[in-house]
């Protein structure tokens, strides 16, 4: 079945305004894509490549310049949508930062995860539900009563991604969430997102410096300078280091294994992004050139 | 002579309350400049490594211990504790949302100006500190805030270079860069180190970087320290560090699960060229 897609972006142009003394830059130059509801999509790019103003623009944050922009099929770039349209759209997306400590406004765990909720005029018999549940999916529930500041990086993530999910947002943008985690938070950011894309059918948008983090999604997205460079599977985008490298990007290491390892002359391929599939891959390949010889 | 010194440090947060956390439990340390090259901490969230950085310039004072740099206890003199800041310069996390001043020029100088240096001595340190951390010449009179993210990054760099401390303590330096700016900005720490002869510690939590740029690891656990040795040491105990809530680089883990395929390459790789070079070996 075609899914829907959730978000339509057709010819999207973005510039920041410039004052006297510098000119304006385009951040986004027509962009044009779809993310389909329910998938883990991933977005690349190096530093001022676009990829987070692509992300205000998704939340109506910034106002695109030009192009059409479409919602969940509604179409906010139409010129009579109402500010009641734009809000009602907001409140199928919401996003998740890089800093933990810049988005935790309670001073206890589950207070701070029904926030939202509240802002939104939920009653409270139904925050309890959706809070109690939200805890639940991002398995934080022991921690409901703790305080935010004794919690690790990690831990605090999960509470801002509770935070979303109580909202029931369809579509979690996680804008370098990881950026600033130790490998365990990183993983349980991963894993947490991961569980709510498969699981629950939330759509995911992962911006990411982590090329072994892009690796996990269904589909990536390359930026460079305000353009989509790149668009396809992980197999596909990652086939190509040299591009990746030219773009100021990087591949995973297990990709960038086997590339230096077929330069050498060894027959292996390139698209496995996990560690043992990898391995096997390439002592496979010693074996038949040793056998050969 | 080693230049840092940590004999038998003992701290704890809150303490003789209820909430009391012992976050060095009896450390001892020796870190020996020139001959140990740069010198990477990692540990998990809370394992101590924060602690144990603000231990180094006097931010924070041990219960039990002394913090020796250079051969002098630093907290001989509680006076003098001023000095021991200049000499130990500390880079936070995000050091760019410390910019202040009004162009990058003055926010570079501030630092020595504070040590009391004027006229042409300080602008040479400006200059130097410029070069050294990548900032192009044409950006020192701008405003700070019209920098990329990467400049800022380095702007607030040269501001505790320019200090010229003997100890250069980063944290986290490249969080929040894209590849090509990790590169930039660790390349250019390396190169620094290896000319101005500053014993420099990076605190990160990629192990593929540290692997990348760093001669020894420090590992912390649970507020002690649980290793001291070279990069290929430290990441051969890939058990361990997974057991401290650690990881390894993903290329070590390839060489691991190479070994259980039959195509052991030895359990010291940590980046990726040195694993082509034990594979082709194998041909």
């Amino acid at each position: 079945m075609q899914k829907n897609p959730i978000i339509k972006a057709e010819h999207l142009t973005f510039s920041y305004p410039g004052d006297s003394e510098s000119k304006p830059v385009r951040a986004l130059d027509d962009v044009s894509f779809e993310i389909e509801e329910g998938s883990f999509t991933a977005i690349l790019g190096h530093n001022g490549s676009g990829k987070s103003t692509l992300a205000k623009l998704l939340c109506m944050v910034n106002y695109p310049d030009s192009g059409k922009l479409f919602l969940c099929g509604k179409d906010l770039t139409d010129p009579d949508v109402t500010d009641e349209d734009i809000l009602a759209a907001r409140r199928d997306i919401g996003m998740v930062f890089q800093n933990p400590d810049n988005q935790i406004v309670a001073s206890i765990v589950e207070e701070d995860v029904a926030f939202g909720c509240e802002n939104l005029g939920i009653p409270s018999a139904e925050i309890r539900k959706r809070v109690d549940q939200a805890l639940e999916q991002v398995g934080m529930t022991k921690h409901a009563r703790s305080s935010p500041h004794n919690l690790s990086g990690g831990q605090k993530q999960r509470i801002a991604i509770a935070g979303v999910i109580a909202m029931k947002r369809k579509c979690v943008i996680f804008d370098e969430s990881t950026a600033m985690l130790d490998p365990l938070g990183r993983q349980d950011v991963m894993n947490t997102a991961m569980k709510l894309n498969r699981e629950d059918g939330i759509t995911v948008i992962l911006i990411t410096h982590y090329m072994s983090e892009a690796a996990l999604a269904d589909r990536i997205i390359v930026m460079d300078h305000g353009k989509i460079l790149r668009d396809g599977t992980p197999s596909e985008v990652f086939s190509d280091p040299e591009a990746m490298w030219d773009a100021g990007l990087d591949v995973p290491q297990t990709t960038e294994l086997l590339y230096k390892m077929r330069q050498a002359g060894l027959d292996v391929r390139l698209d496995l992004f996990d560690v043992n599939d990898c391995a096997a891959e390439i002592a496979r390949a010693i074996k038949r050139a040793r056998g050969g010889k | 002579m080693a230049v840092i010194e940590l004999k038998n440090i003992t701290f704890t947060y809150n303490k003789n309350t209820p909430s009391a956390v012992c976050a060095l439990d009896h450390v001892s340390l020796k870190i020996d400049g020139a001959a140990d090259g740069i010198t990477g901490l990692i540990g998990h969230t809370g394992s101590g490594k924060s602690t144990l950085v603000q231990m180094l310039n006097g931010l924070l004072k041990p219960d039990e211990g002394q913090v020796i740099l250079d051969g002098t206890d630093i907290w001989a003199e509680p006076k003098k504790i001023r000095d021991v800041r200049f000499k130990a310069g500390l880079v936070m996390q995000y050091p760019e949302y410390q910019l202040f001043a009004e162009t990058v020029r003055e926010d570079i100088a501030f630092g020595p100006k504070n040590m009391g240096l004027t006229g042409d001595e300080l602008n040479t340190r400006v200059l130097e500190a410029a070069k050294f951390s990548g900032l192009a010449p044409e950006l020192l009179d701008k405003s700070p805030f019209e920098l990329s993210g990467g400049q800022k990054r380095r702007a607030a760099l040269a501001g505790v270079m320019a200090m010229q401390p003997k100890i250069l303590i980063l944290d986290e330096p490249a969080a929040g860069l894209d590849p090509v700016g990790r590169r930039d900005i660790l390349g250019g720490i390396r190169q620094y180190a290896g000319e101005s002869s500053t014993t420099v510690i990076i605190v990160s939590h990629s192990m593929e970087d540290m692997a990348m740029y760093c001669d020894k690891l420090v590992v912390m656990a649970d507020a002690k320290v649980l290793m001291h040795r070279t990069c290929a040491e430290v990441f051969s105990e890939y058990q361990e560090l997974i057991s401290v809530g650690l990881d390894v680089p993903q290329i070590t883990r390839i060489a691991a699960a190479l070994a259980e395929n039959g195509a052991d390459i030895g359990a010291d790789i940590y980046t990726v060229d040195y694993a082509v070079k034990q594979l082709l070996k194998k041909l």
